[in-house]
């Protein structure tokens, strides 16, 4: 998958990668090639230092050492891969148990994983080790048993994620067994942390067995691997420092190849949110470029799928300090990518353009300006889920941002946090922020969202359907601290709604977007009755009310909208329009705006006195 | 016909919903209102089997409702209801019964139209499509599993108005041609008056009113249905 190769494509990256390939590769041919050599006995040489002949000196029978240290690399590589599959498959069996067993029995599983995580790792190794005997076979079952909770506690935390989905619920439902549902539709959900994590902890495992090895517990003769030949180098250190230091160093460099690996997948699979990534670093106004009073203007915003059709074609739109302006259109038409093209949240292969692009006043499309986001921009999604790592405590994400580039230290953060997660009406902050995000409920993720943009001063918010997956008091509650944030701090807000209801009482200006353009731009208080394009007011006309005719079927909008690969040249809603005509379908209206502020793209719209005498 | 009887359930010392007793006639759709945290989607979930009474009995015809049974739920977030990594196609045959690969597929183009979708989406991911696509990938899900009752909480309140009306004109004419019947779960006055010919309000748990529709719209009896009618003329 794309997100997996552009591991390749950091710098970081691209190093741990080819470390590790080197050091996988070394595994692989190394006891192929070197083997004679590294088993050479040479009485005449016996611990000798580096020399141009033995690069890493010699041991006690005069066996080359350097040679050795490439051989033990399988067998060091293979055993720590062998204790991280232990661990992974132990790990993944205990964490994935609870989902199976229902909730009595896997109230003990989890108690006992509980337990076990509390108990340092290495100790626990050790023990283990001692109980399974000395020797290579004990050592692997001690590492893998004994980084297995650490893996049974992320597999409970994800599983817990994705299990309360209403997907899960849906096939459940369907009758589809525990046992299906968690192979079909848990654990490829959770996969990816999975490995990442594998990854990370086959380093950690690698640098317990060379201490298992070392401490004598590990490795038998005649068999070695790097712990062993340093334990046996340390006896000589002060004689023949190399004897100690080169597989010191094959342990370091190795362990460093799967940790650095594992680090930049995760960077890659996108643990890191998309709000991770809104977040650069320092913040800083910067007005550099004409000054304009607006806190958001976009002109010609285009957004082109990889098929090359434009999702987004050519939206331009002004938002006032304070102002907050609403987006309504049917499903489709563009309003989500409208919006995270503004918040430079769309990810290749998707295009964004714009002929002009300023926040504050300053171009967001000049990478020096995007930091400006990262403060000045909070973004609500409709799906708070996704947006928060399902790994990682609710405070610690919080505070990413403003440690990184507000520069405050892990108290001044951590505070702000609480303080944030206060103004957002949640009950006791202090317990909350240690919580993981599935021990949220949705209206509870949705706050704490809004809490993770007010981390910053932001001047503009924007909500993509903050509220549609919440029920409807919630639902309430959300508009209405909205309402409070931008009362209290002069805030703009962007709301995207696909309920003309919530976005009239609202907003003060909507944008009536279709097929990637906007079409009518007016007053929200001219929704209702006020509307000039034809599809406005069979949008406004679509809203079921109290007198709606039973017995007749529910005005709709005959046919649907376009998707982005079929527009067509002229207007895009003619083929559902009433008053379409053969210039309609030839040519496209522009959004044109009238003396009053208010902008239209139709070639009939209704006459501004006729929409009124309607009413 | 799927009848609540006397339904109590608790989660720990909290009474979610508290000796409930409702039926779905056949051929028949029950509106469900109330507020938020009033106790429609733990009886929605009931209503499946995804629940357990702790007292009380759920029953499809005179058999208590299971897992396996033919009642299916439609969920009202359109972003959790499909999985990520199946494609639309897959997601939709899920529930399907045991037939062959050709009659599966031709089955799934069937169900995208019927919910107004073009067939060639079934290749698609979830997250090639906007939330309300989604949403109608989930009603066409539901429909593949051909239930004789089909739960639906608060399906309309993530969709467009122009989709909400056909999506409710789809359920009416569903319900005029198979004899489909419904438990319809909303908070939205409007919509429910529009489809159901009963409808029940839930409050704190309990059905405090229930009847057929218009009586119940057009003349309620207790306080809080009052007061939803009120809040919906402000
Ligand atoms: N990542 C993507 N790859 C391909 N097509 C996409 C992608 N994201 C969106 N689209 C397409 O772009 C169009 C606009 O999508 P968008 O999500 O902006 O709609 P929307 O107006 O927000 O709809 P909704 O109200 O349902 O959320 C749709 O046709 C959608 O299928
Ligand atoms: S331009 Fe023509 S087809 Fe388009 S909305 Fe106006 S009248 Fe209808
Ligand atoms: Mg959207």
């Amino acid at each position: 998958m794309s997100r997996w190769r552009s591991v390749l494509r950091t710098p970081v990256g691209a190093c741990a990668a080819l470390l590790l390939v080197g050091v996988l590769a070394l595994a692989v041919l190394a006891p192929i090639l070197w083997s004679a050599q590294a088993d050479r006995v040479d009485t005449d040489a016996i611990r000798q230092g580096m020399s141009a002949e033995h690069w890493a000196g010699t041991d006690d029978l005069g066996r080359d050492l350097f040679f050795r240290v490439l051989v033990a690399t399988r067998l060091s590589v293979e055993l720590a891969l062998l204790a991280t599959l232990i661990a992974v498959v132990v790990g993944l069996t205990l964490g994935a148990l609870p989902a199976l067993v229902g909730s009595r029995l896997g109230r003990y599983v989890v108690a006992f994983v509980n337990i076990t995580v509390a108990f340092p790792g290495l100790l626990l190794a050790l023990f283990l080790a001692v109980i399974f005997g000395v020797g290579a076979r004990g050592a692997v079952l001690a590492i893998g048993l004994a980084g297995a909770p650490a893996f049974a506690r992320l597999t409970q935390t994800l599983v817990a994620g994705v299990i309360e989905r209403d997907y899960v619920a849906a096939a459940r439902a369907a009758g589809i067994g525990r046992f299906r549902v968690l192979l079909r539709h848990v654990l490829p959900n959770i996969a990816e942390p999975l490995i990442v994590n594998a990854t990370i902890s086959a380093g950690g495992a690698l640098l317990a067995f060379a201490g298992l090895s070392f401490l004598g517990l590990g490795v038998q003769a005649p068999q070695y691997d790097w712990g062993r030949l340093l334990g046996d180098g340390l006896a000589g250190i002060y004689v023949t420092p190399a004897a100690a230091l080169a597989p010191g160093i094959a342990v370091v460099i190795a362990g460093l190849a799967f940790n650095l690996f594992g680090e930049a997948l995760a960077k890659a699979v996108g643990l890191t949110t998309p709000l991770g990534r809104a977040l650069p670093r320092l913040p800083r106004r910067t007005d550099s470029s004409a000054p304009s009073d607006a806190v958001l203007e976009v002109r010609e915003l285009t957004v082109t799928l990889p098929s090359g059709a434009r999702a987004v074609r050519g939206v331009s739109l002004q938002i006032a300090p304070g102002e907050a302006v609403g987006v309504v259109g049917e499903s489709g038409s563009g309003k989500s990518l409208t919006a995270l093209a503004i918040a430079q949240l769309v990810e290749e292969p998707l295009q964004v353009r714009a002929e002009r692009l300023h926040f504050q006043g300053a171009d967001l499309q000049a990478q020096a300006h995007r930091k400006l986001l990262g403060t000045s921009l909070a973004m609500v999604f409709q799906d708070p889920m996704t947006a928060f790592n399902p790994t990682q405590r609710i405070a610690s994400q919080l505070a990413e941002g403003a440690r990184e580039h507000g520069g405050l230290s892990r108290q001044a953060a951590r505070a702000r946090v609480i303080d944030r997660l206060r103004a957002v009406r949640i009950h006791d902050p202090e317990r909350r922020a240690r919580q993981y995000p599935h021990e949220f409920s949705g209206g509870m993720r949705q706050r704490a969202m809004i809490g993770m943009g007010l981390m910053g001063t932001p001047a503009l918010i924007i909500a993509d359907e903050p509220t549609t997956a919440l029920d409807v008091t919630v639902q309430q509650q959300i508009l209405q601290l909205l309402a409070e944030i931008r009362a209290a701090d002069h805030v703009a807000l962007l709301l995207i709604s696909h309920d003309v209801t919530v976005v009239s009482a609202v907003c003060d200006r909507v944008l009536v977007m279709y097929a990637g353009r906007v079409v009518e731009d007016l007053p929200a208080a001219e929704l209702a009755r006020g509307a000039r394009h034809p599809y406005t007011r069979a949008l406004v006309a679509a809203v079921p009310t109290m007198e709606s005719d039973r017995q007749l079927p529910l005005t709709v909008i005959p046919g649907r909208m376009p998707d982005p690969d079929d527009v067509s040249a002229g207007c895009s809603f003619a083929p559902r329009c009433a008053l379409a005509d053969a210039h309609c379908a030839a040519e496209q209206p522009e959004l044109i705006a009238s003396a009053d502020g208010r902008r239209i793209a139709c070639w009939h719209p209704a006459p501004a006195s006729l929409a009124l005498q309607e009413s | 016909m799927l009848r609540f009887d006397q339904v109590t359930i608790r989660y720990g010392s909290r009474i979610a919903v508290d000796n409930v007793s409702l039926t779905v006639p056949d051929g028949e759709i029950v509106g469900l209102v109330g507020e938020s945290g009033s106790g429609k989607s733990t009886l929605a979930r009931a209503g499946v089997g995804l629940v357990a009474p702790t007292s009380g009995q759920v029953l499809l015809g005179d058999r208590p409702v299971g897992l396996r049974s033919p009642v299916q739920l439609v969920f009202q977030d359109p972003y959790s209801a499909l999985d990520p990594r199946m494609t639309i196609g897959q997601s939709i045959a899920e529930p399907m019964p045991r037939a062959s690969r050709a009659d599966r597929r031709a089955e799934v183009s069937r169900l995208l139209e019927l919910v107004d979708l073009d067939p060639s989406r079934a290749m698609q991911y979830p997250a090639q499509l906007s939330g309300g696509q989604r949403q109608r990938v989930a009603l066409a899900r539901a429909l593949a599993g051909q239930p004789e009752v089909i739960i639906a909480d608060e399906i309309t309140s993530a969709l467009d108005v122009s989709v909400q009306g056909t999506v409710l004109n789809l359920i009416r004419d569903l319900q005029a041609q198979l004899g489909l019947s419904m438990l319809f779960i909303s908070h939205n006055l409007a919509v429910v008056r529009y489809v159901a010919t009963q409808v029940a309000v839930m409050h704190h748990g309990r059905i405090v009113e229930h009847g057929p529709a218009p009586e119940v719209l057009g003349n309620p009896q207790h306080d809080y249905t009052r007061e939803l009618l009120a809040s919906l003329t402000t």
